[in-house]
């Protein structure tokens, strides 16, 4: 709180009207497209093999927000949800669990009941979560909601209409006040993702200046999207995403997370991702406190990836739990 | 004018209904039977072979649920293709097996009337394979074949174009989805073969051929969870390889068609054998006037 709340001053100047807000986030140097697309695809190259694989998939386990966001979630399909988030694969206890389990705000008590304290986190999307089209009180009582219910992350939706329309303070004063809802009654308060749907924001140069907006704004980690919109995730918009996140420590010394969500499906997606995070962001980031995939399919991808490393065969679908 | 240059080709894998290269990067030099220079096949590698499995699983559910009936028409219309494309059969046949042209023309003739066979088999199996049992009760008791899913298909190394059409047609007509290696040194037949499916009707991913060697990639088959059924006919007459890819293939208890001790002669008739070996027999208990 103490990090956020100083950097609320360091940028006290930037975020105190329209106009200087206006004027930092266009004042950002602008984002090579061509670029960051070559260097995404460079990254991507690498080749990642043996003890390191088995290094990079393992952790990738450990950074997935294991997601369901249906309107046919049921509770039971929750708590499957959340048995499996505690042991991936029952076949091997050496498997780690990972980092979180992602759910609408009415079904965070149900995960909340089965994950108890196994140390695996309980996000919840909130701020009428996909679009973000409700008013203010509404997203806010939206959060609170989540918050006493046990959630120990929120995933808020910034306003993109607003956004894309230049109403940068809006969407700053919503964060701003969305980060005060999700306090908890104990002083302690859940961890803020701002999502920014990437692919509705149609430039580079927008994900870079939402990227800024939100950290200034107090959040925890910046995520690309709600797997609601195509393109999902992309290596290139987190890439941007890395960069701000790495100038925004050096400028303020406030590490923030980033969160890829939808359309990550393969164990070798998710190492790419992973290289670009050592590269570009650093190696402090590669920690699920730090990174984390949003992802359903993908858990799957990776411990069958994961069984082919320790018995040398490859494994199929049919060997692990749907969902 | 200068001769024309050669148009020197590299040959590409059938995947998904897709033709990429080899993820390996790698390929090698084809050569006819007299050891002339012919073109490049793309060296399959371990994770061509798990990414055609994949789209063979992918496949399998569309495909299996089609009605025999269409699939009847489609490997029907593969015979129609190929039959257009009969000169460049006749000389690939003749090229990688060194047959005389004569011979080359029977061997595609007997390769297009084997698929218009299995064809009609189609919406014939299951009566003929297939019953109602007589039990001691008040129930229907019916038994129907099904098809055993994605099966891993080594294909014969001598006859490449008959050869490879007699193991791969049994196995796709009944519904189920493959993955074929072709034979090492005379991949060419079944590369034609490849870019014949790609064009008629038959979908992606139900039939996937890989060019390269079955000693290689047949492990990585025999051993994977998600392939169903092997078929060993590629390695007649390697004892050894053939029972280590038995060993392996018993870990998911995938059905196998063993290896014979040398290959068979495509041109007498096959038989039920070669469908009922990738089918699986379901029996239903329904209670009468119920």
């Amino acid at each position: 709180m103490t990090a956020t709340a100083s950097n609320l001053d360091l940028y006290a100047e930037v975020t105190r009207s329209e106009a200087s807000l206006r004027r930092f986030l266009h004042g950002l140097p602008g984002v090579d497209q061509v670029g960051a697309d070559a260097r995404a695809a460079g990254l991507g190259t690498r080749s990642i093999k043996t003890s390191a694989k088995v290094y990079a998939l393992d952790l990738a386990i450990r950074m997935v927000d294991l997601t369901t966001l249906e309107g046919q979630d049921t509770p039971g399909k929750v708590r499957a949800l959340a048995s499996k988030a505690m042991r991936p694969d029952p076949a091997d206890p050496s498997c780690p669990q990972v980092a979180a389990v992602c759910v609408y705000p009415d079904m965070v008590a149900t995960a909340k009941e089965t994950l108890d304290s196994s140390g695996v986190h309980v996000a919840a999307v909130a701020t009428a979560f996909p679009s973000g089209r409700a008013a203010l009180d509404i997203k806010l009582a939206d959060t609170r909601d989540a918050v006493e219910a046990g959630a120990d992350e929120i995933d808020m939706v910034i306003d993109r209409g607003a956004f894309l329309s230049g109403r940068y303070q809006q969407v700053f004063d919503e964060i701003v006040a969305v980060k005060q809802a999700c306090a908890r009654s104990n002083g302690e308060s859940a961890h803020l993702k701002v999502i920014f749907e990437t692919g509705e924001l149609q430039t580079y140069d927008n994900v870079r200046r939402a990227s800024w907006l939100a950290m200034m704004a107090g959040a925890d980690f910046i995520k690309t999207s709600t797997g609601k919109v195509q393109p999902a995730a992309t290596l290139p918009v987190t890439l941007i995403m890395l960069e701000a996140v790495r100038d925004f420590r050096e400028q303020t010394g406030t590490m923030i997370g980033v969160k890829p969500a939808g359309g990550i499906r393969t164990a070798k997606d998710a190492i790419k991702y992973l290289v670009m995070v050592n590269e570009i962001a650093g190696p402090d980031w590669l920690d699920p406190d730090w990174f984390r995939f949003g992802a359903s399919t993908l858990l799957n991808e990776l411990l069958m990836q994961r069984t082919k490393m320790t018995t040398g065969r490859y494994s199929g679908p049919d060997y692990f739990t749907l969902d | 004018m200068n001769a024309r240059i050669d148009v020197r080709k590299t040959y590409k894998l059938y995947i998904g209904g897709a033709f990429p290269r080899s993820e390996s990067g790698h390929s090698y030099e084809v050569a006819d039977s007299k050891g002339k220079f012919v073109a490049n096949a793309a060296l399959a590698s371990r994770k061509d072979a798990r990414d055609a499995v994949v789209a063979a699983r992918k496949a399998f559910g569309g495909w299996s649920g089609r009605t025999a009936y269409n699939r009847a028409q489609i490997l029907y219309r593969i015979a129609e293709v190929m039959e257009d494309r009969r000169p460049q059969f006749v000389q690939a046949t003749q090229q990688s097996e060194g047959l005389s042209a004569a011979k080359a023309d029977k061997v595609v003739d007997e390769a297009i009337d084997r698929l218009v066979w299995y064809a009609g088999w189609a919406d014939k199996i299951t009566q003929v394979v297939g019953n109602a049992n007589p039990v001691a009760g008040p129930f229907f008791n019916l038994s129907t074949p099904e098809p055993t899913g994605v099966v891993a298909v080594l294909a014969p190394q001598e006859s490449s174009l008959l050869g490879l059409v007699s193991v791969v047609a049994p196995a796709i007509v009944t519904g189920n989805t493959v993955v074929v290696v072709s034979s090492y040194d005379r991949p060419l037949p079944a590369v034609t073969f490849s870019e014949v499916l790609a064009t008629s009707d038959v979908p992606g991913g139900v039939v996937n051929i890989l060019t390269g060697s079955a000693a290689t990639i047949g492990p990585w088959l025999a051993s994977h969870m998600d392939v169903n059924a092997i078929d060993l006919t590629g390695i007649a007459g390697e004892t050894a390889l053939a029972t280590d890819l038995e060993v392996a293939a018993a870990d998911n208890l995938k059905r196998v068609r063993r290896a014979p001790a040398a290959e068979p002669d495509w041109t007498l008739d096959p038989g039920l054998e070669p469908m009922t070996a990738f089918l699986e027999i379901k029996t239903v208990w329904h209670p009468i006037g119920v």
